[in-house]
């Protein structure tokens, strides 16, 4: 069985790194570890020590330019102390066979990359992008998912429905045209999506959809799979409590079902 | 050379934040806005045309998904171009953002050689006049306090698109200025004249102690010796002002004040409400609790702690930022949540963040009429303030649990800020008590994070007056969410390490007041400005210590230690800068490189000022007592205007845009119920994630109750801050509270004649204070206050009415024992809590019928602690499905809020309400009776429900239906008979912004 070693990263303005690491930690991970972006540069921790990296949501640089607009600008042309290029660094995480798990700001920052949706793996070639919700606001609700079972992801396999919270202001997918649109349906990167809880639909309709988001798309993920980013936080609902309606005795599967299904798929390598 | 780099969206993006812009104007101003398009603007210095191109082409500053870019402007067929950017020296936040990332994108070594400012422009479609657009401009898009905006017509643009470059940059050459200021041969005209003109606030008696201390020959000898002359520096005198501030200082609370009652015809001297009455009580509250005292620190540090669990403590702090969001509310509430976010870091050792509170007094947002000069209408305030917490709470990743906005129309004269922040201290930190910090003889003075600026000058001194229309916008600031975070992930990770002895936070007063409190662990420092990170240059040393520049820290850092704090700091892109060594010299000792600046013995900066006297007199205001009449066909549709009330109203505008999820703990969220709609009473949080006990966080506001009697309303705000805490489950025996009063300036003068009146509001609100937190065993950890809460301004004086918000900080075992308001089962019985008085004064209904009532709620703590204990063993127990408490509109209120939230209906049987004494059915509908809760209880636990409460007042008033009808019945007279859904709609129509 692999051993499944997380690095979930933070600094510069993340802030879910505390409760993405608890997920992980309470579904199985052999090791957890949270770093700022700077143990990378220090060279004092490696992505290729790990084979799980979760960036978490949060407020990179204040959404100052865009969300993870700066700090996809870090990450691009980030060398380590020692001179080695973190983007190459990156690319050995992933070609070794490294699941990446972006949440909120964390897929925003994923998109903005170019590692989602990377349509005939053209990958960090930005491709879609994240922007203002039609409310023009920022929100904190829950909503109902649907994951798409025909998709590749890793994480989703085997769920169905989930229900989490989404907090952001830039959560609406906009494709560089039709055709990239077309191809997210097509090859089914579209990892999960908005439903009415009561017919099941992928529904448009706000506050149902949050955002606006063409086709409900909540998540997407990579051709291979062991990508996912999505705007929802499954890792807010890590306790029963945690559920809007948990005194009134109501219960759903806990969001950490994802980051559980992609620490299960990499013990069964 | 300054170049412009514009960016717009690509044709067919939709313009979500034009379109949120355009109703913004047409909701502000009524105009016929077609329709808005924005442009964001960067104002770039320091690059080459081939740099230039770079940025652009490689897309740093903008998204090619989106947006397109250029170095013109872009084309456009708007009738108007309106453009706002900051004045020179205001933080702008993205253009810091942007300096970084083009520096990373050029791989420059050094950021500095660039500048970038930003700008919004903003590209309006429809038919206005040159005045309409400056309008939109000076009342919607701009504040001009902080930014300039420029517009040009449609044919203006045609002929020469765009703006000239603009750089808000601020000039100024290095400055080691020191004024020597003639005090000896002042008058007492011309010293008075010299605290006004210089925002110094200091009274004449002040003066005269600052000069007799320069007159002191042994003073004059120690400082011939350092270099400085006999009469003070500028900045000396500056640091006594702002140390002596009623801000810093609170005077008033420690003056002593001849109380007389005429009431009673008694007097009394008192010395000191804060010893007396605050710190007085939680003493013997302390004592009381014996073996179970669960207090840590109190009063000593930036934020009261208690005991949690095993391995943590927590820690409270409230503040109040109620003059800058006046004058800007966006800066002034954001640099209030930021703010307080440091004293919990600046706790102890240092403390993690845990959650955000925040309560709002405004006047109506709805206001209609002329506004005084310099006064922001209610709703932009409303609006600003909202957006600056959103900003400064989200960003920093802070969830915000609890809150609540207070409406009432005095507060257009000035509106209350309340921000609030929990935090957890290890109980060891590095070997060490992780509540307790002191710096030590030798440990080096850090400064962490922000720069210093002009920004926040007299921040301390110009709060301690009451706002007029010359307001120094210098005490406005904008907060840097992003630029604390970073130093925040800096100080945890160098606390674990154990690399520093004590650390406090840069508030008011800046350096002096954080370096001052600290050097008196020592007892004297020495401070080098030289040494200080500045933003820009041209700044007197003096404004250099007195800056209250925001996300600055300062801590001591022991020698041993230094060399691998600074590599940590430079390593996380934090920017720290040694400024000189703490010493035991009994001396303030700062320099500016070696020419000296100030040298106050620490005895007289942090014990010289002389004690203020002060008369109170209280004479009891007379009321009239209306009597209130409702016809029993007219109950349906009181109950629904009762809702949409602006102080009962769902608040769910403002809170869906807070986060209040962050950190992954959310047990009882501020919004309850089915739909997530109905009204929460406590936040509840789990702040370790592998462990089941949690922290209850609720509060009391009841301004209206001042007019009647400060003394019951101090003792209904506790209470019902005491009472949300115990209505989803808190623990009455382990809770603590924290008090903020706001108060309109209370010194007889003759700006205010009524003074002794306003101090005897004053005193009787503290005697109730230290009664009923004795009485609930609930103490003090920590408090504040505001006192000049005044506007003066065209001729009118406007003083809100005396606030208290008092907090409570609870701690639960199992967060699996709360609960929520929602009625959840139907056939559990419905039961009210406590008996039902007439008491109308200062309620909603009376304000909703508008007559005048007399009698007001008084609070009967014995009976309520009795109450509230059974209320947390019966939740414990499993016997209570759902607890609400009665406040704001009473029973009526309470129980349609719960059937609305859980769209369950009930069958409420009025005359089975336990009553005090005769009273009509709309009294007892919305009498505001203290102490009362409305719980559910599941049929099968009726029994030992009534176990639990047998011997207290308490009625079962009918059962939770399955069919959605609410329904309110007096003996056969239906009087309320409604849908869930509709009473919904009644709750959330009034603030649907």
């Amino acid at each position: 069985m692999t051993q499944v070693n997380t690095l979930v990263i933070t600094g510069y303005g993340t802030n879910c790194e505390v409760e993405c690491a608890h997920a992980a930690k309470i579904s199985g991970a052999d090791r957890v570890e949270i770093k700022h972006f700077s143990d990378l540069i220090s060279g004092d921790t490696s992505l290729t020590d790990f084979n799980f990296l979760i960036l978490p949501g949060g407020f990179l640089d204040g959404d100052d330019l865009g969300a993870a607009q700066a700090a996809a600008n870090r990450w691009r042309h980030a060398k380590t102390e020692q001179g080695e290029p973190l983007l190459d660094q990156l690319k050995t995480f992933f070609t070794n066979g490294g699941i990446i798990f972006g949440i909120c700001n964390g897929f925003q920052l994923l998109v903005k990359l170019g590692l989602l949706p990377a349509i005939d793996e053209l990958y960090f070639e930005r491709q879609v992008s994240l922007s203002h919700n039609d409310s023009a606001r920022y929100e904190d609700r829950w909503v109902h998912l649907a994951a798409n079972a025909k998709s590749p992801c890793v994480f989703t396999k085997g769920v169905e429905t989930l229900y989490i919270p989404v907090r952001h202001g830039e959560g609406k997918i906009i494709a560089k045209d039709e055709a990239t649109l077309a191809a997210l349906q097509e090859n089914n990167l579209i990892a999960l999506q908005y439903i009415d809880p009561e017919s099941g639909e992928v529904t448009q309709e706000y506050p149902m959809n949050p955002n606006g988001s063409p086709l409900g798309i909540a998540g997407l993920t990579d051709p291979s799979g062991r990508i996912l980013g999505m705007m929802p936080h499954p890792e807010a609902y890590n306790h029963p409590t945690n559920h809007p309606s948990w005194t009134a005795g109501k219960t759903a599967e806990l969001g950490t079902v994802l980051i559980k299904n992609g620490i299960d798929y990499l013990k069964s390598l | 050379m300054l170049r412009r780099i514009e960016a717009g969206l690509r044709e067919g993006v939709v313009d979500t934040q034009g379109i949120k812009t355009a109703n913004k104007i047409r909701e502000a101003l009524g105009f016929d806005v077609k329709e808005v398009r924005q442009v964001k603007v960067f104002t770039v210095d320091g690059l080459t045309e081939e740099q230039l191109a770079t940025v652009v082409r490689e897309a740093a500053l903008h998204d090619p998904v989106l947006q397109d870019a250029a170095l013109s402007p872009v084309s456009s067929q708007a009738d108007w171009v309106l453009e706002v950017g900051f004045r020179p020296g205001v933080t702008d936040n993205e253009g810091r953002t942007a300096r970084e990332t083009i520096a990373i994108v050029l791989e420059l070594e050094d950021r500095e050689s660039v500048s970038v400012y930003v700008a919004d422009q903003y590209h309006i479609y429809g038919d206005f006049s040159e005045d309409a657009i400056a309008s939109i401009g000076r009342d919607v898009l701009a504040n001009e306090l902080i930014q300039r905006f420029e517009y040009k017509s449609k044919a203006d643009w045609q002929k020469e698109p765009g703006f000239a470059a603009v750089a808000a940059r601020v000039s100024g050459q290095a400055n080691d200025e020191v004024v020597n200021l003639p005090f000896s041969t002042m008058s007492d005209d011309e010293l008075m004249a010299f605290s006004r003109e210089n925002t110094l606030a200091l009274s004449l008696e002040e003066l005269h102690t600052i000069r007799d201390y320069y007159a002191n020959p042994d003073v004059v000898v120690e400082r011939v010796k350092t270099g400085l002359s006999a009469e003070p520096s500028d900045a000396e005198v500056e640091v006594l002002a702002q140390t002596w501030s009623e801000h810093c200082k609170h005077k008033i609370f420690a003056s002593k004040i001849d109380y007389t009652d005429t009431e009673t015809g008694e007097n009394e001297v008192i010395d000191s409400l804060y010893k007396t009455y605050v710190m007085g009580s939680t003493k013997t509250i302390r004592e009381n609790k014996g073996k179970e005292d669960f207090c840590r620190s109190v009063f000593k540090d930036n934020a009261g702690v208690i005991d949690f669990n095993e391995t943590h403590d927590v820690c409270i702090k409230v503040e109040t930022h109620n003059s800058p969001s006046a004058l800007d509310p966006y800066g002034g509430a954001l640099t209030g949540i930021v703010g307080v976010n440091r004293d919990p870091m600046g706790t102890g050792i240092g403390a993690d963040l845990v959650c955000n509170t925040n309560v709002f007094c405004f006047a109506s947002p709805f206001h209609k009429g002329e506004l005084p000069p310099r006064l922001l209408h209610p709703r932009r305030v409303l609006e600003g303030v909202r957006e600056g917490v959103e900003h400064g709470g989200n960003k920093s990743g802070v969830p915000t649990v609890n809150g609540s906005i207070v409406f009432e129309e005095r507060y257009l004269g000035k509106p209350l800020v309340y921000c609030g922040t929990v935090g957890m201290i290890p109980k060891v930190v590095a070997g060490k008590p992780g509540y307790e910090k002191a710096a030590k003889v030798g440990d080096t003075i850090v400064m962490v994070g922000g720069r210093i600026g002009k920004d926040g000058i007299h921040g301390a001194t110009f709060s301690s007056e009451e706002l007029h229309e010359e307001s120094p916008a210098t005490a406005v600031q904008i907060g840097d969410p992003i630029t604390q975070r970073k130093a925040y992930d800096f100080i945890m990770r160098a606390r674990n390490k154990g690399l520093y002895n004590a650390i406090t936070d840069n508030g008011a007063g800046g350096l002096s007041s954080s370096v001052g409190e600290m050097a008196e662990d020592t007892n004297g420092c020495r401070l080098d400005l030289s040494k200080a990170p500045l933003k820009y240059d041209g700044l007197r040393p003096w404004e250099i210590l007195l800056s209250e520049a925001q996300e600055r820290m300062t801590l001591a850092v022991p020698a041993d230690k230094l060399e691998e704090f600074m590599a940590l700091a430079e390593r996380m892109d934090v920017e720290a800068s040694a400024l000189g060594e703490f010493t035991d010299s009994g001396y303030f000792h700062v320099t500016y490189g070696d020419k000296p600046v100030a040298f106050l013995s620490m005895d007289f900066l942090h014990d010289g000022v002389p004690q203020m006297q002060l008369k109170a007199v209280w004479e009891r205001p007379e009321h009239k007592d209306e009597s209130v009449t409702v016809a029993d066909a007219e109950q349906g549709n009181l109950l629904k205007s009762m809702l949409a009330r602006l102080n009962i109203c769902s608040k769910e505008y403002v809170v869906r845009q807070y986060d209040h999820e962050v950190k992954g703990g959310s047990v009882i969220k501020p919004m309850v119920g089915v739909k997530c709609d109905g009204p929460s009473d406590a936040g509840v949080v789990r702040p370790i994630l592998d462990s089941d006990s949690g922290i209850v966080l609720s509060h009391g506001i009841n301004p209206t109750l001042s007019d009647y009697d400060s003394y019951w309303m101090m003792a209904n705000v506790i209470d019902e801050a005491v009472r949300n805490a115990v209505a989803v489950g808190g623990d009455v025996d382990f809770m603590s509270g924290v008090d903020n009063f706001c108060w309109c300036d209370p010194v007889q003068s003759e700006k205010t004649p009524d003074g002794h009146y306003k101090l005897a509001q004053l005193v009787r609100a503290n005697k109730a204070l230290a009664d009923f937190c004795t009485a609930y065993g609930v103490p003090c950890i920590s408090g504040k206050d505001s006192m000049k809460n005044d506007y003066t301004g065209g001729g009118v004086k406007i003083s809100i009415p005396p606030t208290v918000l008092f907090s409570v900080m609870g701690v639960v075992k199992d967060v699996n024992k709360t609960t929520t308001s929602d009625f959840k089962q139907d056939g559990d019985k419905i039961y009210v809590l406590g008996a039902t008085a007439r008491e109308l004064a200062g309620s909603e209904v009376a304000e909703e019928l508008g007559i005048s009532a007399a009698a007001f709620p008084k609070v009967d703590a014995e009976s309520a602690l009795a109450r509230y204990r059974a209320v947390h063993k019966a939740i414990g127990a499993g016997a209570i499905n759902a607890c609400h408490d009665c406040s704001d509109g009473g029973l009526g209120v309470a129980l349609a809020e719960m059937a609305l939230a859980g769209r369950t209906g009930a069958l409420i049987n009025l005359d089975a309400v336990p009553v005090t004494e005769e009273m009509n059915a709309t009294e007892v509908l919305y009498s505001e009776s203290a102490s009362r809760l409305v719980v559910s209880v599941p049929e099968d636990k009726v029994e030992a429900f009534e176990e639990i409460f047998a011997g207290q007042a308490y009625g079962c008033l009918g059962e939770v239906t399955g069919d959605e009808q609410f329904v309110i019945a007096s003996g056969a007279t239906v009087l309320v008979a409604d849908n869930c859904e509709s009473l919904a709609q009644s709750f959330k129509g009034t603030l649907k912004f």
